[in-house]
């Protein structure tokens, strides 16, 4: 399960964080300040996992954003590096060639789009396809009022 | 500007972020951000009522706000009005400022929850499942009450929508982590198994993770899931790549799904079923065969997804452990990514195989990559790549390799991280003594290690390799020559001053024949590292020293003279000038019989678990060791310094002990055999201190009374805490009756087994008071709190305190606690209110010496009227105003209720500020 997701540029500066378990937001800076050190300080070459108190942490950079995710111990890293990708897959797609300045000004929507793949911490649609058509099915109700659908 | 406006563009969002882009320093943005927050502030206090665009564009900021790492107080009302807004986005803001910012405010909490039901039951899919994600985002217990048995319903049911089904599956999956107790097994948990055959993958792949979580809670109830698994897992496996459409990911079939199928399977042994059984073994033949085919792809995300159902099928060989076939062909499957190109590869490969050097199985085949991962070890440039490979280098480690791994470990250390060395130091000491076939070898290799890495090296290593050299008569004498050795360099580590120390001081007659060592020779050279040492080193070398007046008479005179030269018997620190005094004494009145009885030969020490074992694992973090084994370290430091050192936690449980234990290691070793009165008096009331505390206390029969002082003047609290436990406490009194609640926190993870307590009343205490209590349940789980109910009855006066005895199971390990229970006889105390002509008539009437008692002492805290009045409050007792013709003392009343008789009780306090000394006086009790 994932603890926790943060995406955060190369001048360490935070563009989203998505917190799966219960932290008070002291902790929750805490734990911030101290990843985005530790990332920003490793060389490209070297592996994308690391231990971290008792989590794994799986990180990988796309142009000036870096992507960092905690696992558990038992969880499977390299799914984790692909999950990554599809998020970042997913909003490429949605934005068309995403750049760090859409997360910035469309914060929310990328939070909606990691909400619909990822929830409580699992995969709930891995489906590129799927997930496309539910946010933009959510786009296409934005002013009218939606007429309930038959079941 | 933003480059991309989609969906619905909020231009004074996209204003508000650009400006605060382009402020030039941290100063502009705080002004802007506070400029803003003023807006939005007077806008939802302004009179004229906000459209839904405006607040759901406000509350939008705030939010920016708050992500950019400042606190936001307002705007939950304003997020909370947006919910039951009919247009989507309204909702859908409002809904992400909950996520985002939750707030335990109960009065919100009731708002959002009727939102989040009405949205629920809405039969809209789009809403029900922001209502979900909203649930599984905040998780909290007020909603589990609310929605636990609400969403099961939604899962299973017939008419649900896919995405819904989804949402709901996860949404149930994050409540029953937070509130198992309020998600209630029940006729819906077998239709949550049959969502393994749903037709929509992804129903299947977020049902999954909700399976494999109750799995793990009630394997029973959910076994018929094996099965179903490996049928899907076998149909995924065999499946042509285009076969699964979208869910195909880089020419790999449902990678994801995949993965989860393998982590739920390792929640169970093997399938009984045969024909499972033969599938699923396919299943993974085919896994492992597909990994040694060209690839597909030549994109990383095609051998990342290809790679990552691998390494989940080696995990399930692994766990079933019985497929010796299987294990092998998993072995020489890592071992071709130990020398991969991809870092993360090595990485992983290196980590795997860590746990398939433990099964007998593959352990040889482990055993084959040795010069592999030493080269690794040796050339990786990641530190974390490094550190995997020392791990695997420890597992794979056995008698038949140990003395290589050790000495590439050694070599490694030279240069190894900081960051890893202790670990290294510790993992090094325990495989030398582990394969120690010579101990020659093994005492070469710690004083190698305390040569290349002294500073790392703990006490329990060295105190650890004194502990085997002494119980090995065979090493003794190679021992003594090494470390002799050993000290000549130039520059040596103070641990290496210790080590010599004390095995010359034991053993140096073993090489002394020899003119190159003879006793003058050993003396000067240890006393050449006495300056440049720290104080409980040169404490410890004091006592090397006398230990030398015994075994060489002819060394006496010269180290008399070091013992009385100023800088020793004038040392300004207390324990060094006492040795001094003390030892120069003894070697100067005692004869050479009782010296030779005094300073005899450490005798063994008794056998167990390595110290160092216990170091390690502790290290590995807190969960990973039981509190016995973290005690018994403390105990066998303790006990190497022969008597004075020792645990804080135990030096608590020897709460009888007076005494105050030596800050620094006592070489001498003295037990109770030794002659107290051969001693001379000066020394004698240390030695006596020294000899009180005989071994280390053993942590059953020991009573913690830690928190029980702190319980005289108040009622309720936390008694006990340690790691595993914690004791909260709930008391009332009345008259000679008293009720206590005891509550028993868990504070692992982990269920303790064999729950049990007893309550005792020792000695003349069972005449005295009567206390009953009801058993508590066998198994408290991980996280859980019981409670236990005492009925206490007072049925004379007493002065002792019952005990609570507690033993449960924690990981298999033994846990006994005994404790002091907080019922001392003021709980029975009756205020009583009297004027003060009657006071001190009763205080001149009980004047005989067994009706009072006076005591002065010391504040231990300023005397601040306020706290005082309380603690005395707390006593129990009336607090009399205006009774006293000194306004500063206290005075106090009242009556020991017990079943036999009542006791009246008069007390006065007075305080002497002035004199920083205070000496109240108290009048006790009268029959």
């Amino acid at each position: 399960m994932f603890i926790f997701m943060l995406l955060f540029s190369r001048q360490g500066k935070l563009r989203l964080q998505k917190w799966y378990v219960p932290l008070s937001d002291k902790e929750k800076k805490k734990i911030t300040r101290e990843l985005v050190q530790t990332v920003l300080a490793r060389k490209p070459k070297m592996c994308s996992f690391l231990e971290w108190r008792d989590l794994k942490i799986v990180y990988k950079r796309y142009a000036s954003l870096y992507f960092c995710c905690a696992i558990e111990d038992q969880d499977n890293e390299l799914i984790t590096l692909e999950i990554i990708h599809r998020y970042v897959e997913l909003l490429d797609k949605y934005f068309g060639s995403v750049c760090e300045l859409d997360i910035i000004f469309n914060f929310e929507k990328a939070y909606f789009i990691l909400d619909e793949f990822l929830l409580g911490g699992e995969a709930q649609e891995t489906s590129k396809k799927n997930v496309l058509k539910a946010i933009e099915q959510a786009d296409l109700l934005q002013e009218v009022r939606p007429a309930p659908l038959k079941p | 500007m933003p480059a991309v406006s989609k969906g619905d563009g909020m231009r004074g969002l996209a204003v508000f972020i650009s400006d605060i882009r382009n402020c030039k320093s941290k100063e502009a943005e705080i002004k802007r951000i506070n400029k803003e927050l003023a807006n939005i502030r007077s806008k939802f206090k302004g009179d004229k009522a906000l459209d839904g665009y405006s607040k759901k564009k406000y509350v939008c900021k705030l939010l920016f706000i708050f992500l950019l790492g400042h606190d936001i107080d307002f705007g939950h009302m304003e997020a909370v009005n947006l919910l039951s807004s009919n247009k989507y986005t309204e909702k859908q803001i409002g809904y992400l400022f909950i996520s985002v910012l939750v707030n335990s405010n109960s009065e919100l909490i009731r708002l959002i929850n009727n939102a989040i039901k009405n949205d629920l039951s809405s039969r809209n899919p789009t809403f029900m499942c922001l209502a979900l994600h909203c649930i599984a985002n905040v998780g909290s217990r007020e909603m589990a009450e609310a929605f636990a048995s609400e969403i099961p319903r939604i899962l299973v049911a017939g008419d649900t929508m896919d995405s819904v089904k989804q949402s709901a599956a996860l949404c149930l999956l994050r409540l029953y982590k937070t509130s198992p107790d309020l998600v209630l097994m029940g006729e819906w948990t077998s239709r949550v198994v049959h969502l393994l055959n749903d037709q929509h993958m992804g129903v299947v792949t977020a049902a999954i993770s909700l399976i494999t979580c109750l799995s793990q809670k009630n394997p029973d109830e959910f076994k018929t899931c094996v099965s179903l698994a490996v049928s899907r897992l076998s149909r995924i496996v065999s499946s042509a790549s285009t076969d699964l459409q979208d869910y195909t990911y880089y020419f790999v079939p449902a990678p994801w799904l995949s993965c989860k199928l393998l982590r739920l399977l390792q929640c169970y042994p093997p399938p009984e079923d045969g024909a499972v059984k033969g599938r699923l073994v396919e299943c993974l033949e085919t896994i492992l065969n597909k990994a040694q085919e060209p690839p597909k792809s030549k994109k990383v995300q095609h051998s990342n997804a290809k790679n990552a159902i691998l390494f989940e099928a080696i995990s399930l060989i692994i766990h079933y452990d019985s497929e010796p076939n299987l294990l092998v062909r998993a072995c020489n499957q890592l071992g071709q990514f130990l020398q991969h190109r991809e870092t993360n590869l090595r990485y992983l490969a290196l980590e795997s195989m860590c746990t398939l050097a433990s099964s007998e199985f593959s352990h040889e085949a482990v055993k084959t990559h040795i010069e592999t991962v030493i080269n690794a070890l040796k050339t990786e440039r990641d530190v974390s790549v490094r550190q995997r490979a020392a791990d695997l280098l420890y597992a794979m480690c056995d008698r038949s390799n140990a003395k290589q791994i050790v000495a590439e470990m050694l070599s490694y250390l030279e240069t190894a991280d900081y960051s890893i060395r202790e670990e290294m130091v510790l993992k090094v000491a325990i495989l030398a003594e582990k394969y120690a076939v010579d101990y020659s070898w093994y005492v070469d290799t710690i004083l190698n290690l305390i040569r290349i890495a002294g500073d790392y090296v703990s006490e329990e290593v060295w105190y650890r390799v004194i502990q085997i050299v002494i119980n090995r008569d065979d090493v003794q004498g190679y021992a003594a020559k090494t470390v002799f050795e050993a000290l000549q360099a130039p520059a040596c580590h103070e641990n290496m001053v210790k080590v010599g120390g004390y095995i010359l001081g034991e053993f140096g007659n073993l090489i002394a024949g020899d003119p190159r060592s003879s006793p003058l020779v050993q003396f000067n050279l240890l006393h050449s590292k006495f300056h440049l040492c720290s104080v409980p080193t040169r404490a410890l070398l004091l006592s090397a020293y006398i230990k030398f007046i015994n075994l060489f008479p002819e060394t006496k005179a010269t180290i008399q003279e070091v013992l009385r030269c100023d800088s020793q018997i004038r040392n300004s620190d207390v324990e060094l000038q006492q040795r001094a005094v003390e030892y120069l004494k003894l070697s100067s009145i005692a004869s050479t019989d009782v010296l030779a009885t005094v300073l005899e030969e450490m005798p063994p020490f008794p056998e167990r678990e390595s110290s160092i074992l216990a170091k390690l694992k502790k290290k590995k973090g807190p969960g990973a060791v039981s509190v016995t084994e973290l005690e018994d370290g403390k105990r066998e430091s303790g006990e190497l310094n022969g008597s004075g050192e020792r645990g804080q936690d135990a030096a608590a449980m020897a709460a009888s002990n007076a005494s105050t234990p030596s800050p620094s290691a006592d070489l001498l070793g003295i037990r109770s055999a030794a002659p107290v009165n051969a001693a001379p008096a000066s020394a004698g009331s240390l030695l006596v201190d020294v000899f009180s505390e005989v071994g280390p206390a053993a942590p059953s029969g020991a009573v913690n009374d830690d928190g029980f002082l702190r319980f005289v003047c108040k009622n309720n609290g936390v008694l006990f805490e340690n790691q595993l436990l914690q004791i909260g406490i709930k008391s009332e009194y009345r008259q000679n009756l008293g009720r206590m609640y005891l509550f028993y926190g868990n504070k692992t993870s982990v269920q303790f087994a064999s729950f049990s307590t007893t309550v005792s009343c020792p000695g003349e205490l069972q005449n005295q008071l009567n206390v009953q209590s009801k058993p508590v349940e066998p198994l408290v789980e991980g996280g859980a709190q019981i409670q236990q109910v005492l009925n206490i009855e007072c049925l004379t006066d007493f002065s002792d305190a019952p005990l609570l005895n507690i033993k449960f199971r924690y990981g298999g390990a033994l846990q006994n606690l005994t404790l002091k229970l907080p019922v001392t006889i003021n709980k029975f105390f009756q205020p009583t209110e009297m004027a003060s002509q009657d006071f001190f008539q009763r205080w001149k009437q009980l004047s005989q010496p067994q009706q009072e008692a006076q005591k002065i002492f010391k504040a231990n805290h300023s005397m601040d009227t306020e706290v005082i009045k309380a603690k005395l409050l707390g006593l129990g007792m009336a607090l009399l105003d205006n009774v006293d013709p000194n306004p500063e003392n206290y005075v106090c009343a009242g009556v020991v209720q017990t079943k036999s008789q009542q006791v009246g009780c008069l007390l006065r306090l007075e305080p002497n500020a002035q004199a920083q000394v205070p000496v109240p006086a108290a009048g006790l009790p009268s029959l």
